[in-house]
């Protein structure tokens, strides 16, 4: 009997043991982020990036608009079925924000789902999405970042309050083993060697996050590739995300140029107007460069038309 | 200035009768008022793209049109109408009213300077269907459950 409970703790000790370092959060290489030093930031492609990639629809004041969106003082309680994330701040600010990063805490945070102390950040910031971006691009994003207004006065941040088990943020890091990679999700041969499908891909895939809420989540609650962008049920509320693919329930019936303008305007070939957290997605995706949003319609054209997932 | 004095006539007239058929149903009225926006869309985006040429007698009737069924959209929303009728209304609109509020008078405002503005060019219309577009967005972020 005391020799079953001597082996059962050892049992049990080598199961937390291999919890610990497979659940360990991990960095990039220091040569992957040695290879950016002297690169001459390009400002323009930052911003293009911040409203591709979103950055302003969580960060800003929840209530912000205009101008006030470029002040990522954070605060918003980002609702979801797992719980309230309380989303911080990314201002330069040292304080409430990000000023006193280095741009390798920045490309750990956005590629590795890592904080600078060493600790993982749920996956409701979209870093699986954002891991597919260049190291190049990020240094671009950070420079531009750096030099966003510095909030007057700090914002309340709400509580992030989860259900177990997903309070368990070490767990966060089987989970990135997982489902965390760089790889694209439709593969090289769907789209044929097109230039502009390769930057619609990047960008639907990487900054823009699309998957995050139009693709369906697998068992393991990340993003299922084989029902990508199919759509999926609200993760803040009430409702449906629609399917985005070139299917009957989907973006059948537009044209690239409908989506394109869809994501300038906000509004759909039936002239209704985007609404929930597309609304803000828009306001984004407005100030982006014309040829991305060109881009990103042709790439949904071009994926497998999938029935709602 | 006699053109547009009729338009508005009868753009009166026609959504006038509509809202007298579907008095007792709050539901059915605002998605008929939603409807009125979207037809008049129709005529106004694609001018504003440039797909279709400008034509500003009808970008004028298609704001007269909108600004007539905004009249009383604030309205629609009577307690006791928060489900029902295949509504996409975010309960929002009832914990929230006064922002809802301020979101259609900021709405009716746009649509009061739209009806009155010069709109004879393109260049000058473009900024005024700007200001209007603005709304559809901003309230349906916050008003409106996402189709489908």
């Amino acid at each position: 009997m005391r020799r079953l409970t001597v082996i059962l703790g050892v049992c049990v000790a080598l199961g937390l043991a291999a919890f610990w370092l497979l659940s360990a959060p991990t960095q990039l290489p220091d040569a992957d982020l040695a290879a950016l030093d002297g690169h001459e930031p390009d400002l323009q492609n930052g911003e293009n990036l911040f409203w591709v990639g979103g950055c302003a629809s969580c960060h800003a004041a929840p209530d912000a608009e205009g101008d006030a969106r470029a002040v990522l003082s954070g605060g918003l309680a980002l609702e979801s079925p797992y719980g309230v994330f309380g989303v911080p701040g990314i201002s330069p600010d040292p304080e409430t924000g990000i000023g006193g990063w280095s741009f390798a805490d920045f490309a750990n945070a956005m590629k590795r789902g890592v904080s600078p102390d060493g600790r993982h950040y749920y996956p409701s910031f979209p870093y699986a999405s954002y891991a597919k971006m260049t190291l190049t691009d990020l240094a671009d994003l950070w420079a531009y970042l750096q030099r966003m207004p510095v909030p007057e006065n700090a914002a309340v941040i709400p509580e992030t309050e989860l259900a177990f088990p997903f309070n368990m943020r070490r767990g966060i890091g089987l989970w990135k083993r997982v489902y965390l990679n760089e790889a694209p999700v439709i593969a090289d041969d769907v789209l044929g060697d097109d230039p502009v499908l390769a930057r619609g891909r990047y960008l639907v895939e990487g900054a823009g996050h699309c998957g995050e809420c139009h693709s369906p989540r697998n068992i393991g609650l990340a993003m299922d590739g084989s029902r990508w962008l199919a759509g999926a049920p609200n993760p803040e509320g009430e409702g449906r995300v629609p399917n985005i693919t070139d299917h009957p329930d989907g973006l059948a019936d537009w044209t690239e140029d409908d989506i394109a303008y869809g994501l300038e305007s906000g509004f759909t070939p039936a002239f209704d107007s985007m609404g929930g957290s597309m609304a803000s997605v828009v306001k984004n995706f407005a100030n982006a460069a014309a040829e991305d949003r060109a881009a990103i319609a042709a790439y949904l054209k071009a994926i497998p038309p999938l029935p709602d997932g | 200035m006699l053109l547009r004095t009729l338009t508005i006539a009868a753009t009166m007239l026609a959504t006038g009768a509509t809202v007298s058929i579907a008095q007792d149903d709050p539901i059915a009225e605002r998605q008929e008022a939603m409807k009125t926006m979207g037809r008049s869309m129709r005529v106004l985006v694609p001018m504003a793209r440039g797909q279709a040429d400008y034509d500003a007698e009808a970008a004028l009737a298609a704001f007269v049109q909108m600004n007539d069924a905004a009249q009383n959209y604030g309205d629609l929303f009577p307690e006791g109408t928060e489900t029902g009728g295949d509504t996409r209304a975010k309960p929002e609109i009832w914990t929230d009213r006064e922002g809802f509020d301020t979101a259609v008078a900021d709405f009716k405002e746009d649509l009061a300077m739209a009806v009155s503005a010069d709109i004879g060019s393109l260049d000058a219309f473009r900024p005024v269907f700007g200001a209007v577009a603005q709304n559809c967005g901003d309230c349906h972020e916050d008003y409106q459950v996402p189709e489908n």
